[in-house]
């Protein structure tokens, strides 16, 4: 029998990563339906699970996948799911819930070639719109892109921490390049990895109100089984839980489920920046794309062209912070991404009237190599 | 580059020598695979890429040694194979024509002498000991080592047997070379 923690040197496939990280982090609790190139996560965690004390079920589908965790983890388990774009699509109005009732869960996105069914064996970075607002409704939401299974891994960790903190669906952005490639993955000793935990009722049950939030705009959440009442729902509710759709109380939530996330846009807004300091040429990427594109700027400095590179570890809430700072500096934001544009349109956003914009778009399931953005680095740095 | 057809072990032998590399001999690498929608019998490889640093492209580009275990592999992903590489090919099964002149040819009757231990399946650890003794991306001793934490304990000394006939046959044809 292993243990929950495996400390040490691993050589893991990103989703062995991924499905290592969740029980790092606590997770107790998965729910999903296999689909390419997702399925080894699920896979690898019905096999870990019987050895730490989890409950795996494999769903009749991905509705009722989703379903289950909300439930899971208002009885206190830390929750997850993995799955790829068309199942992603299904989940879609469960995640509106679990935005809405304010319920902590992971879910994973193994992105593969789309729309539709598209090409399930390789890679993209299609979904990224899709992860920002998928479900009905003006809300925002969590979501982290790692570029290799030693992120994959540290970022699932990361993923739950948000989820409990803030008490949002957060989604971990992946694809099937990171899914199904294998590096070395280091797991620290346990006591060196830090876990959050969602935030408890200090009140006596009586007194519990379970939308009524404290200061960070975050209500702390009792759990089933833990002598404390409470009323959950999708409909616009008020601090008691109870149904209220007065323009007033829906004004009041709404701003407060988006105003929670971002008010704390420094806390949860990761990126690595390189090369930046003098840079006229600022290259954005996220995902499996950062590596060629950390390459492609090594290979432009050789050159002698001042480029830098920014690559953006959580995808939603967007780094505008970042962005809108360095537009002051740089000539060109140069985006590469595996879609035809859509963290580009971000970009863009920010830098207006500050930089110019230019999007690489790749589709067809392969990741663009250093070469390739390199090119287009050297022409922006003649115009 | 090990390519060949599913259900060979070329993601295995993949596998084995990214960790070996990754893990034994304390290097970057990473592995990735390519392969049809079939699950047994369509051509596929898997890639390994060692690095003394961090790996910009997990992909393999342009391979400087390829490992062809079938004839259609042979015929698809040989000119992917950098000029004047190592091509190793199991010789029981490809039968290399003048495309091979371009590189270093090795043969090794990998599948034939797998049969004669008593099981096929070895032949992908046969090719690689044969990999560790011409190539220098990874060493024995962590391919040995990799191999003990992969395959399972019953089959462990068949597998180092199969692989110290491959490091075998690569010294001999080291020998003949010089």
């Amino acid at each position: 029998m292993r243990k929950a923690v495996l400390t040490g040197k691993h050589f893991w496939y990103g989703n062995i990563a991924i499905a290592e990280g969740a029980i790092v982090a606590g997770c107790r609790f998965f729910a999903g339906y296999p689909i390419t190139p997702a399925s080894e996560i699920a896979e690898h965690i019905s096999r870990r699970f019987p050895e730490i004390g989890g409950t795996f079920v494999q769903f009749e589908d991905e509705l009722a996948s989703i379903a289950a965790m909300l439930g899971a983890s208002w009885a206190g388990a830390k929750s997850m799911t993995s799955t790829s774009g068309p199942g992603f699509s299904l989940m879609q109005e469960n995640i509106g819930l679990g935005v809405m009732m304010e319920v902590p869960i992971v879910i994973v996105n193994v992105q593969r070639g789309a729309p539709s069914t598209g090409l399930p064996t390789l890679t993209a970075q299609g979904d990224v719109m899709q992860t920002k607002w998928g479900s009905h409704g003006s809300y925002e939401i969590i979501a982290l892109s790692p570029d290799s299974p030693q992120e994959a891994f540290n970022l699932t960790i990361r993923c739950f921490n948000l989820a409990e903190k803030y008490r949002v669906p957060v989604i971990l952005l992946t694809s099937e390049t990171v899914g199904h490639s294998a590096g070395k993955v280091v797991v620290p000793p346990k006591d060196k990895i830090e876990l959050v935990q969602r935030k408890k009722p200090k009140v006596p049950p009586e007194d519990y109100l379970p939308y009524k939030p404290d200061e960070d705009l975050i209500p702390p959440m009792a759990c089933a089984g833990e002598g404390y009442a409470f009323t959950t729902t999708g409909l616009t509710h008020d601090e008691k839980g109870y149904p209220d759709t007065t323009a007033e109380a829906h004004e009041k939530l709404v701003r407060r489920l988006n105003d929670k996330i971002r008010r704390h846009l420094k806390d949860i807004v990761d990126v690595e920046e390189e090369n930046m300091e003098d840079a006229d040429i600022a290259v954005v990427s996220y995902g499996q794309v950062s590596r060629p594109a950390r390459k492609a700027v090594g290979m432009a400095r050789e050159d002698g062209i001042k480029a830098g590179s920014i690559k953006l570890i959580t995808i939603w809430p967007f780094a505008e912070h970042v962005i809108h700072r360095w537009a002051k500096q740089v000539e060109y934001f140069v985006v590469p991404e595996l879609n035809y544009g859509q963290i580009y349109l971000e970009v863009k956003r920010e830098a207006a009237g500050e930089a110019k914009s230019l999007l690489i778009p790749r589709m067809g399931g392969k990741l663009i190599t250093p070469t390739e953005i390199y090119r287009e680095i050297k022409k922006v740095s003649e115009k | 580059m090990f390519a060949g057809f599913g259900g060979q072990g070329v993601v295995t032998a993949g596998y084995i020598t990214g960790q070996a590399a990754a893990i034994y001999d304390d290097k970057e690498s990473t592995l990735t695979r390519v392969y049809g929608p079939e699950a047994r019998g369509s051509a596929c490889y898997s890639g390994v890429v060692v690095d003394e640093k961090e790996i910009d492209y997990p992909y393999l580009l342009s391979p400087e040694i390829m490992v062809v275990m079938s004839q259609e592999a042979y015929e698809k992903f040989l000119p992917q194979l950098l000029d004047g590489g190592m091509l190793v090919i199991d010789s029981s099964i490809v039968k290399p024509d003048e495309q091979a002149e371009k590189y270093k040819l090795f043969t090794v009757p990998a599948t034939q002498i797998a049969e004669e231990m008593g099981a096929r399946v070895v032949a992908n650890v046969v090719i690689l000991g044969f990999v560790g003794k011409i190539w220098d991306g990874v060493s024995i001793k962590g391919l040995q080592e990799s191999i003990k934490v992969t395959v399972p304990k019953r089959h462990l000394d068949l597998n180092l047997r199969a692989f110290e006939r491959g490091t075998e046959l690569a010294e001999k044809a080291l020998k003949k070379e010089s």
